[in-house]
């Protein structure tokens, strides 16, 4: 496929397989995960070779998720930092999602919502990552009463998870010419222009 | 008609109602502690007639032996010594499954029909739909359900369920030489328990007491013991046991507000999609870069 050479370089290589990489795991997670938590969801387990295999890879699944998930949050943290313009980016967030973004704050690389979702996110994989290791029988063997409140955090931080993730998806397919910053890794200029000024000068110097 | 169960009141993980036209009388173990000699013939009889044998420990220097339930021994006497008005009492307790009527067990089962309640009160484990995450001994008040190391399943007393289902008593109630384990309607134990109280009273024991304990909703294996107000001398029987509120809010409240939230937010942004329609990148700007790159060129 050819491309606008003057396209802007957003994620390199290694960062959109390291997000993959936990794009899948969590994929995989929440549909195993989903299976222990509510009876409707139950026959997601045919997926993974059946209940007793969803049983023995999820927690598997989830040490690939928090290792990789570790990798993005030490190369992306330093990004996120949450400064004043994102306050005033995020005051006006009711119009953006109305879909008037005329007037929003310029952004650098990520607006106030990404970062929020960043450490959102974060928040929830530590959590995720803690209360997985609390309740997982098969190697550890905790107090009861840490195991159930594991039982409890792991469920709630995975739903709130798995929210979370579907805005950011949805984010994705909303605005459009953005998926392509992680299939090939570049954006076009009018994109960068539009959603992140800030970032736009820095890459292009105007 | 093929052989099956039509006398199930509630199943794992299950949502709608399970067979059960089939409306039994309410069973109960009745275990009178002040009768029991701590002989261990209920937990020989419990080995035989489900054919499993638990490894072969160590003394540890009690009577305990083996010293915890396991996956092979689903009853274990439990041997505790303790002074009252400068006697000694050996308190000893055959621990085992409770079957609650409210069985935190099942209500935290994640596996459509692993775990069983059936209208007679008994609570039964059928290890084939059984895929190994614990969470029956995360909701168990009383610690019961243990997974095996080698299967990965869990297992527990069934009350010998396929004994009751044909009209026999479990084996270790067939078993006991004193008498001190009985079975019958659960209407009838709690007449015989009180015969007991009354007795042990007479001799003395001015707490004796039923156990069957209403923070799980009453239990179908119920005690007779001397200190009804202080269980936990029993080797640690919990006074007041019930689902853990953490258990309740997991496998209560959180499992449909939850699955609303997230069937909202999926739904929502569907609607948002079609409502306010995607944010494309403006002509405007499009048109501004193509003017910046013929000034450029030029």
């Amino acid at each position: 496929m050819i491309r606008d050479p003057k396209d802007l370089k957003r994620y390199n290589a290694s960062e959109r397989a390291n997000h993959w990489v936990v794009g899948i795991s969590f994929i995989l997670l929440a549909l195993s995960g989903l299976a222990f938590f509510h009876p409707a969801f139950f026959p997601l387990t045919q997926l993974f070779g059946g209940p007793v295999w969803a049983r023995i890879l999820h927690p598997y699944i989830g040490v690939l998720m928090a290792l990789a998930f570790l990798v993005i949050f030490l190369r992306f943290s330093h990004l996120n930092r949450i400064t004043a313009a994102d306050k005033a980016w995020l005051a006006k967030a009711k119009n953006m999602v109305d879909g008037n973004d005329h007037d929003m704050p310029e952004q650098g690389k990520y607006n106030g919502g990404q970062k929020v979702m960043f450490w959102a996110l974060a928040m929830c994989m530590l959590l995720m990552a803690l209360s997985g290791v609390a309740i997982w029988r098969a190697w550890f063997g905790f107090d009861i009463t840490l195991v159930r409140l594991g039982a409890v955090v792991h469920a709630a931080a995975g739903a709130v998870m798995i929210a979370l993730i579907m805005v950011h998806v949805y984010a994705a397919i909303w605005v459009k010419g953005t998926i392509r910053a992680m299939w090939y890794g570049t954006v076009t200029r009018a994109w960068a222009r539009q959603h992140h000024r800030g970032w736009y000068r820095q890459m292009t110097g105007k | 008609m093929a052989l099956q169960s039509l006398d199930i009141l509630r199943r794992s993980a299950t949502t709608t109602p399970p067979p059960g036209v089939r409306k039994g009388v309410e069973v109960a173990k009745l275990i009178d502690v002040s009768a029991c000699i701590g002989c261990k013939a209920c937990q020989v009889a419990c080995s035989e007639w489900n054919d499993i044998r638990a490894e072969v420990g160590s003394c540890v220097g009690v009577y305990d032996n083996p010293t915890d339930l396991s996956a092979q021994a689903w009853t274990v006497m439990r041997f505790a010594e303790h002074e009252e008005k400068d006697r000694l009492e050996w308190l000893i307790r055959k621990d085992g499954c409770m079957h609650c009527a409210d069985p935190g067990c099942l209500k935290s089962c994640p596996s459509p029909g692993a775990i069983i309640q059936y209208a007679n009160g008994i609570v039964d484990f059928h290890q084939e739909n059984c895929i190994g995450c614990g969470y029956c001994v995360t909701g168990c008040p009383f610690n019961v359900p243990r997974i095996s190391k080698e299967d990965s399943k869990a297992y527990k007393c069934s009350l010998c369920s396929d004994r009751v289902a044909v009209g026999q008593e479990p084996a270790c109630v067939k078993t006991c030489p004193t008498g001190a384990i009985q079975f019958g309607s659960k209407e009838d134990m709690k007449d015989y328990a009180a015969e007991r109280v009354a007795d042990l009273k007479r001799r003395g024991y001015d707490q004796a007491g039923l156990y069957d304990p209403q923070g799980v909703g009453g239990t179908h294996v119920m005690y007779v013991l001397h200190h009804a107000d202080r269980p936990e001398l029993y080797s640690g029987l919990p006074a007041n046991p019930s689902i853990s509120p953490l258990v309740s809010l997991w496998k209560g409240f959180a499992k449909p507000l939850a699955t609303l939230a997230l069937a909202g937010v999926a739904l929502g942004s569907l609607f948002h999609y079609v409502t306010k329609g995607p944010n494309e990148v403006s002509k405007e700007i499009e048109d501004e870069i193509e003017a910046e790159d013929k000034e450029e060129t030029k």
